[in-house]
């Protein structure tokens, strides 16, 4: 899986990153980064977690 | 389903109901999902309508909720739209609706309230033209073609909604000014101080803040042409945006037997209360804005007005009905919200009271990027982020732990 954001509706809100730290982060100059562009399958439930919970839905899985 | 519950049904289709719905299929739940909706759409985000949709800067696309299986209707939910729901018979396990189809019932075995809340309204509002409130698509796309006409506005209410129509408005390079009748903004959600720094914030975007004044009434005659204020003076505008809060919809509830108080009152699960006793409903749970429940985190029973809770708080309850009140979990969550107004971003974990000491944690309030926190007894029990959303998630989990209050936290 391969996690995309679309950095033009993300507002770094953090919520994310309140789920899933160790694969988003947002930094001190207010941006979002993503850790881990292809997180391992056993990260699923909270990338799916996070893409339920992001208030602008800027993320979304790709498979393959 | 183990627990048999063949039909589901979730009354408000909203972002709690449209949540809840899909949480119930994807924790493999097999049966009938009805989805009853007041509004004609099917669930949409509403966080934009006082921001980017307002502006014009997204289009209609970005109000689209998803991921959502439930809210596309099809073999994921029966979605019925434009139908209120108008009554609860507990026993018979019926919902009484009314709406574009006719009247009718819904029976059920298992019950997901949603209704979220509806408006507060002004007297002498009513049939006023010019006069606006904000809650749904059609209001704010209705508020929006005004807007192009380059009207004066007037905000009743420095709440979060009327704030970010102010900041909105500004952006479009029109007159405004706000009306509040305490003393800041958001005094009560935030505290004093912090509504003292909101209140700088409009100011510094040319917004014209009347503080610590109520309305008297309309000026106008069929059409508005200002507000009146409690001190006789007259704020003129072409446009009046009134956000004075909001109350849970639960008339439909009356009478029915569950136990209502500014909200349905649920237990730390979010199963239903009778009125009669306090006996918990193992069949119906409660979600979003309407839901009154036990937050054990802070001990309080608690309601909560904001997007992420109905979220989550959807979600939990979709869980707890199908595990069956011995199997449920506790919903219990730091709760978290934010606001977008001008050039400054608001974040809220937690959940402070009237006598919370305020102490800030981390920055400069004079650059307006800070973290301020909220303390009980020494503890952190809610947390301010201005401008700062690289460090939310941090104060997050100190709530989260009730961490002691370190003065030097990192």
């Amino acid at each position: 899986m391969r996690i995309v954001v679309d950095f033009d509706v993300c507002q770094s809100n953090a919520v994310c990153m309140g789920i899933a730290p160790d694969i988003f982060e947002v930094r001190d100059d207010g941006f979002l980064y993503i850790l881990q562009e292809n997180p391992p399958e056993s990260a699923r439930a909270k990338v799916e977690e996070a893409v339920r919970s992001c208030p602008t839905q800027a993320i979304s899985i790709e498979e393959g | 389903m183990s627990r048999g519950l063949g039909r589901i049904v979730v009354v408000g289709a909203s972002l709690a109901g449209a949540r809840a719905a899909d949480t119930l299929r994807r924790e493999g739940f097999e049966g009938g999902i009805t989805l009853i909706g007041a509004e004609p759409h099917p669930p949409y985000q509403r966080p934009p309508l006082s921001k980017q949709y307002l502006e014009g800067t997204w289009g209609r696309e970005r109000l689209e909720l998803k991921p959502s299986p439930a809210a596309s209707g099809g073999a994921e939910a029966e979605l019925m739209l434009g139908t209120t729901a108008v009554g609860l018979d507990v026993r018979e396990r019926r919902v009484r609706v009314s709406g574009s189809g006719g009247d009718g019932e819904v029976s059920f075995d298992g019950l997901v309230i949603a209704t979220g809340c509806h408006l507060r309204t002004l007297p002498g509002a009513a049939g006023l033209e010019g006069v606006f409130t904000l809650r749904t698509v059609d209001d704010c796309e209705r508020l929006r073609a005004i807007l192009e006409l380059g009207p004066r506005v007037a905000v009743i209410g420095a709440g979060f909604i009327g704030s970010e129509v102010a900041a909105t408005c500004r952006k479009r390079g029109l007159d405004v000014t706000v009306i509040e009748a305490l003393p800041v903004p958001l005094a009560g959600a935030l505290g004093q101080e912090m509504g003292g720094v909101l209140a700088a914030v409009h100011r510094d975007h040319g917004t014209d803040l009347r503080l610590g004044v109520g309305v008297e009434g309309f000026v106008g005659d069929g059409r508005v042409g200002g507000v009146r204020l409690a001190d006789g003076s007259v704020v003129e505008a072409d446009l009046v945006v009134v956000g004075v809060g909001v109350a849970p919809t639960t008339g439909w509830l009356e009478g029915s037997g569950l136990a209502l108080d500014n909200g349905v009152l649920c237990d730390a699960a979010c199963f239903v209360k009778a009125e009669a006793g306090g006996a918990r409903l193992d069949f119906v749970v409660a979600a979003g804005d309407v839901a009154r429940w036990h937050n054990r985190l802070f001990e309080e029973d608690m309601r909560v007005e904001h997007w992420t809770n109905a979220v989550e708080q959807g979600e939990a309850a979709a869980r707890n009905l199908l595990r069956g009140s011995q199997e449920a979990e506790d919903f219990s969550p730091p709760t978290y919200f934010w606001s977008d107004q001008y050039d400054v971003k608001i974040q809220y974990v937690g959940r402070a009271r009237p006598g919370d000491r305020m102490e800030l944690a981390e920055g400069s309030i004079e650059e307006r990027r800070f973290v301020a926190a909220y303390l009980r007894h020494d503890r952190v029990v809610a947390a301010l982020a201005m401008n700062r959303p690289a460090r939310i998630v941090a104060w997050q989990q100190r709530v989260a732990a009730r961490a002691p209050w370190e003065p030097a936290a990192p």
